[in-house]
């Protein structure tokens, strides 16, 4: 008899040592999130896949899975405040989706769209931010940096490198690379590496392949994100 | 550079977790951490130049380009404020020829803001090159300005300058039977260990931090560890490396009295912090002092020096065959280090961030081992507990708060200064004592703790009504409630650590939203957003710094709602920003000022 608990009433199995957000996508349980990725370390920072257990608030993919947890997902109560959440990392950064070449392809975008978000709701910060196009192959917007830590994560734990870091405090956190110049050219990042390909938003590009894939034939054009999700993270999770 | 680099990184053993001491060095000799010094700490330390950076980006103490030589920060506490801080730091800035944020054009001085220093009852307060100043006033400060100008060293200074009081007002049970020295170690090992924890748990001491987490249930959780289910034997616990951390990061605005326990109790809180280490078996404790006390750092070492010179710190102890020793690190200036995860990050030379929990520091703590993290006010209550039992202890105060509370009492009351009181004892009788009148309300716990209002002095001080971990700001009917909430809603903004969504963002916001309030730009709807806002971080915030950013505006949301709604505007939307300010840029382009270059606000205005 295997270890359970129950997601919106439905009982799902778990194994000892899986967080909620493991056992949930093992399940096919979708979880919104946006730092999380089944391949790295959980990080428990984008707040996007909080989960009431037992009545207190939870990130489901650093939370323990343990017998006897009665876990609240998919309530609206809670999908508002993941939208607001949304609407917080959008306003913080500057996301024009019209024009970003990320579009259709990008998981801020589509975890909005799944979210119901029809409008930034609270003043924009307009921050000034730099691009960084020195790299001969891979392009940084800073403006669509939302601190997932994801290509730190991949990078270190994929990639044996440790291309990227977040730097500062509060508002003023910055992503920085590990060169003396400072600058992304001046690293050892490769196109090949899983650090250059993770981005959830369009803050790491691979320059001239923006539009291989025409707009209307990408990622979440035709499917939400908690289809591609599942479809994608639930073998890994799975394992 | 490159000798004193190296020198630096040898006399820290070339050890990571020491890269705090080594940029506090760096910053205090340069007044800045120079690229080149990056480089030579990252290959030195075998770490990489990201991880310096962020350091050095995270704690307001460090700095990529140079500061003044003489750097001077002047304490931002409401309760500076109060004593006309916004007055002294524009005279100063006048006198000093150097804007606020800004380093003088020679290079010899640079000023700014702090957060509170922690010399609420002494203020206004500032720290020059990090050592304490205060009762700032203007004479002091012209003495100041020329002692500068002559460049005179620090050490040259007068004395008065840096005078700190303690401001004992009120002792009483720890503060007026302070133990002799190794007795509560004696007693330990007399009683036996376990014993004395029994002791410690039948006194029902709680962490005097705030959270108020049973103190024997910790150690005792530490003492099991991760892997064992129970008590183990004594060798196999001696294989299991353990640590003790006292946490004198005292940074919640209003809050003093670690600094005066540091200041004349040490004796007591490291005896705990080794009877704790006794119980949990562990060799190892640190310190982790605030970087704003750096004035009691010497002092603390030569107080460590005369333990280890007594048998009470080092190999066995007491000959006991008791094997512990304790190291002294400090902060560079960053209040969420006060979260006892995020410490253990900066003690393992990192950006303070709050660990993911569980696992809890208890069976995961510093270097990933079982480690208890407990308040200055624990460890020394802990001592005495040992010396003279639980039911000592526990005879005072409420049925689920046991003991005394030492409170730092500041703002509007002619007394201020350290009072320790029973738990369960009222507001009323705490005003009548410091002196304070035409009492407005009362901030309790800090910026993060609760507002009361003049209606609730019959609460009481205890884990179950009025929780503090020592802060206790006192407002006459002089002050303005949203001049208060403004600045600690500011302070949280300032001191968010960035790492989760709903409190990097969501205090930013709030600071906004409130200011647009404030301002006079709120309309009908703007007061219903701000509670949506507050209720958002604190739901959904990582840590406690996030989970009680939003108190100051929700607790006098509460009690005066009519306040907030006095400063709306009578429509039902008003833009976020000031449409004729933001013309200003247009008009200066195009040269005019005539009235077809400005917009009202609003077009039944015009």
């Amino acid at each position: 008899m295997s270890k359970t608990i129950t997601i919106d009433g439905n009982t799902i199995p778990f194994e000892d040592g899986q967080t909620i957000m493991e056992a949930a996508t093992a399940a096919g349980v979708y979880i919104p999130h946006l730092c999380h990725h089944p391949e790295y370390t959980p990080h428990g920072s984008c707040k996007l896949c909080t989960v009431k257990v037992n009545g207190r608030t939870c990130s489901a993919c650093t939370f323990p899975a343990m017998e006897g947890q009665d876990v609240l997902n998919n309530t609206k109560e809670l999908n508002d405040d993941r939208q607001k959440i949304t609407q917080m990392l959008f306003v913080e950064g500057n996301h024009l989706c019209p024009g970003c070449e990320k579009t259709g392809n990008c998981q801020l975008q589509a975890v909005a769209y799944h979210l119901n978000m029809l409008d930034d709701h609270f003043p924009h910060f307009y921050p000034t931010r730099e691009m960084d196009a020195s790299h001969e192959d891979v392009l940084i917007d800073h403006n669509r940096c939302i601190f997932c830590t994801l290509c730190v994560r991949a990078s270190q734990q994929k990639d044996g490198k440790d291309v990227f870091a977040i730097s500062g405090r509060g508002i003023n956190k910055h992503l920085i690379f590990n060169s003396q110049s400072g600058l992304l050219k001046d690293t050892d990042l490769d196109t090949a590496d899983q650090a250059a390909h993770i981005c959830p938003t369009g803050a790491i590009l691979i320059k001239r392949t923006g539009y291989q894939v025409p707009i209307g034939e990408r990622i979440y054009d035709h499917k939400q994100i908690d289809q591609v999700s599942l479809e994608t993270e639930h073998h890994q999770h799975g394992e | 550079m490159k000798q004193f680099i190296q020198d630096l990184a040898e006399t820290n053993r070339y050890q990571a977790t020491h890269l705090l001491h080594i940029l506090r060095e760096v910053q205090s000799h340069y007044h800045y951490i120079p690229e080149a010094a990056i480089e030579q700490i990252a290959e030195l330390l075998n770490i990489s130049r990201t991880q310096i950076i962020g350091v050095v980006e995270f704690y307001s103490f460090f700095h990529l380009t140079p500061r003044g030589q003489y750097d001077l920060l002047i304490s931002d506490s409401i309760t500076d404020h109060m004593l006309g801080k916004q007055s002294l730091i524009d005279y100063l800035s006048e006198k000093l020829n150097v804007a606020v944020g800004k380093v003088r054009r020679d290079g010899v001085v640079s000023l700014d803001n702090t957060s509170c220093t922690g010399m609420c009852d002494q203020g206004p307060a500032g720290l020059v090159n990090g050592y304490a100043l205060t009762r700032l006033d203007r004479p002091k400060i012209d003495q100041i300005t020329d002692l500068i100008n002559q460049q005179k060293p620090l050490d040259q200074w007068p004395n008065e300058l840096f005078q700190v009081e303690d401001n004992i007002i009120e002792p009483g049970l720890l503060l007026s039977q302070p133990i002799n020295q190794g007795s509560a170690l004696e007693s330990a090992f007399k009683r036996g260990l376990k014993e004395t924890l029994t002791e410690i748990d039948k006194s029902g001491l709680r962490g005097r931090g705030g959270a108020g987490y049973n103190t024997a249930w910790k150690w005792h959780l530490c003492y099991e560890g991760p892997e064992e289910d129970s008590f183990c034997d004594v060798a196999t616990q001696k294989q299991q490396q353990r640590y003790v951390i006292c946490n004198a990061d005292e940074g919640e605005p209003g809050t003093f009295k670690d600094r005066v326990l540091l200041n004349s109790y040490a004796h007591e809180v490291f005896e705990g912090m080794t009877l704790c280490a006794a119980i949990i078996g562990a060799q190892q404790g640190f310190l982790y002092l605030r970087g704003e006390y750096l004035h009691l750092y010497d002092k603390l070492q030569s107080v460590l020096a005369e333990r280890r010179q007594a048998g009470l710190l080092g190999n066995n102890i007491l000959k006991e065959g008791f094997n512990f020793d304790i190291e002294i690190c400090l902060g560079a200036g960053a209040y969420i280090c006060g979260e006892e995860s995020a410490l253990i990050e900066s003690l393992e030379g990192k950006m303070g961030i709050p660990r993911n929990r569980p696992p809890y520091p208890v069976t995961q703590g510093y270097l990933g081992r079982p480690t208890v993290v407990n308040n200055v006010e624990t460890f020394m209550a802990a001592a005495s507990i040992a010396v003279n039992g639980g039911d000592w202890f526990a005879n005072v105060g409420t049925e689920k708060s046991k003991g005394t509370k030492i409170l730092s009492i500041c703002g509007d009351c002619s007394r201020p200064g350290i009072y320790e009181y029973p738990f369960g004892t009222s507001i009323r009788s705490v005003l009548n004592d410091c002196g304070a009148s035409d009492v407005l309300g009362i901030q309790i716990g800090g910026p993060s703790g609760t507002f009361i209002s003049n209606h609730e002095f019959d609460r009481k001080l205890a884990f179950e009504d009025l929780a503090t971990g020592g802060s206790f700001i006192v407002f006459n009917n002089s002050r303005n409630i949203l001049d208060i909430v403004n600045n600690f809603t500011h302070f949280f903004a300032h001191e968010s650590c960035g790492f989760c969504t709903p409190c990097r963002v969501g205090t930013s916001l709030l600071k906004k939203q409130l200011d647009k309030i404030i301002d006079g730009h709120g309309s009908a709807g703007d007061v219903v957003a701000l509670e949506e806002l507050c209720q958002l971080i604190k739901n959904h915030s990582h840590c406690g710094l996030g989970q009680t950013a939003a108190n100051p505006v929700l607790t006098t949301l509460q009690r005066y709602p009519e306040l907030y709604q006095s400063h709306l505007k009578k429509i039902s939307y008003e833009p976020g920003f000031d449409l004729d300010r933001a013309l200003e840029t247009a008009r200066k382009l195009a040269k005019r000022n005539d009235a077809g270059a400005h917009l009202a606000q609003v077009e039944e205005e015009i």
